[in-house]
């Protein structure tokens, strides 16, 4: 095992019914640093993420989760926060029933830490989970992972659904959290949002598959987006076309950097933004209808 | 310490901290033995990825900036005073060759040139005389 990794899945395979399987998923995280877990709804995100979690088995592959092998012992849950899309907390408690709750279940919760946190996030004690807006109750699950003193927080979608300044605030929340060295971050989007700023390493899934894992940097790198005419882009030997999208006016395709140079000359090339990348490696199948863009965007 | 990003620089974050921050190093701004806030901190304050501010503190280290101290920060070192001098000869250089640039437009000649400098260099001499 690993000790300056937060986490490393290694070739893991899992089926999920007859429709989904995640294939061959390796990637890890160094402790002390951001991910970002990108790809489009039903990418296999959220799957990943209960894998890497011990939420459910997998076929094949193995998984190591702060120094420990997935499953770890009980005690490797006081080491992690979850921060889940739907709240886990029964809507009728108030948040302090919730410290109740919580607290048997870690050993270093630190309740003082959990009263100044909702008081830092503008929640009030009296209030029950089920009267918190989306953003409140990320916060309150945020605050809860924080008293248990979690070394790695795990987002799953983030940010969908909250207003810019809830987003900013998580962003400042999260900066706060990694001042400590030994803290890491796991969060999964489907958008590229405010989180990619301070993300340190993204990986790309799609379909169950990594598409590319590295530093923020290295991935930008390692695409183009290519536009052309109508007639300009063209799948030939060696120049694979990913999310391709064709209208009357012209194409646009994302290439893999190394065979941008290969296009013709006519071609427009430049540096992609992760939306960019997100959009075409999320469209990789290519679809039989016309994209609604074409039907709205044709020049007569 | 004063850093301020821009998305539309056209130029990586990393190296508008760099920048920045070498930049107030060789104006004084920021003294030898200032404490900069460590790769972290910054991260957190500026709002971009650790690894951002990492690369910038390693590039000022590498170019005799700052001095990094593992698990503590950065600290500003004494400047070198060669290091100093080729600054400022870049700035010269540059300073010269916009005008050059003006003067061509200009269609000024050679002499014309050196004139004006000539009556540049005594005009601040005289200034400085006075003072």
């Amino acid at each position: 095992m690993n000790s300056h990794l937060a986490f490393a899945l290694r070739g893991v395979s899992t089926a999920v019914g007859n429709k989904f399987a995640l294939h061959d998923v390796s990637f890890e995280l160094p402790t002390g640093y951001v991910m970002g877990l990108m790809g489009a709804n039903g990418a296999g995100k959220t799957t990943i993420i209960r894998c890497l979690l011990g939420m459910r088995q997998v076929d094949s592959g193995e998984i190591e989760l702060l120094g420990h092998r997935v499953p770890g012992p009980v005690a490797l849950r006081q080491d992690i926060g979850v921060v889940l899309d739907h709240a886990f907390l029964v809507g009728d408690w108030r948040l302090t029933e919730v410290e109740r709750t919580l607290r048997p279940f870690y050993d270093r919760w630190d309740g003082a830490c959990y009263r100044e946190l909702l008081d830092e996030f503008g929640l009030d004690l009296r209030a029950k989970v089920k009267d918190l807006s989306r953003g409140m109750s990320m916060k309150l699950m945020i605050a809860a992972a924080l008293s248990h003193r979690a070394r790695l927080l795990v987002f799953d979608e983030p940010t969908s659904g909250l207003d810019p300044v809830t987003r900013d605030e998580l962003v400042g929340i999260v900066g706060d959290f990694l001042i400590d060295e030994g803290h890491s971050v796991l969060f999964s989007t489907h958008i590229a949002s405010d989180l990619d700023r301070i993300g340190d390493y993204l990986t790309l899934i799609h379909d169950g598959r990594i598409v590319r894992t590295g530093t923020k940097d290295e991935v930008l790198e390692a695409y183009r987006v290519v536009r052309g005419g109508p007639d300009d882009l063209n799948e030939f030997v060696g120049v694979q076309l990913i999310g391709v999208r064709r209208t009357s006016a012209g194409a646009q395709a994302l290439v893999r950097t190394e065979e941008a140079g290969l296009l013709g000359g006519d071609v427009v090339v430049e540096a992609p933004t992760l939306e960019e990348i997100a959009i075409h490696i999320g469209a990789r199948v290519p679809r039989r209808e016309p994209d609604s863009f074409m039907s709205t965007g044709r020049i007569a | 310490m004063r850093v301020v990003l821009s998305n539309s620089a056209g130029m990586p974050l990393y190296q508008q901290v760099k920048e920045q921050v070498g930049t107030a190093i060789l104006s004084g701004e920021l003294a030898e033995g200032t404490v900069l806030p460590s790769v972290r901190a910054l991260a957190r304050d500026l709002r971009i990825s650790v690894i951002t501010t990492t690369r910038a503190y390693a590039e000022l280290a590498a170019e005799g900036f700052i001095a990094t101290v593992p698990g503590k920060g950065a600290y500003v070192l004494p400047l070198d005073s060669a290091l100093v001098r080729e600054q400022l000869l870049r700035e010269v250089e540059a300073g010269l060759q916009s005008a050059l640039d003006a003067a061509r437009r200009a269609g000024l000649r050679r002499d014309d040139l050196i004139q004006i400098l000539d009556g540049l260099i005594q005009a601040d001499q005289q200034e400085r005389t006075y003072q």
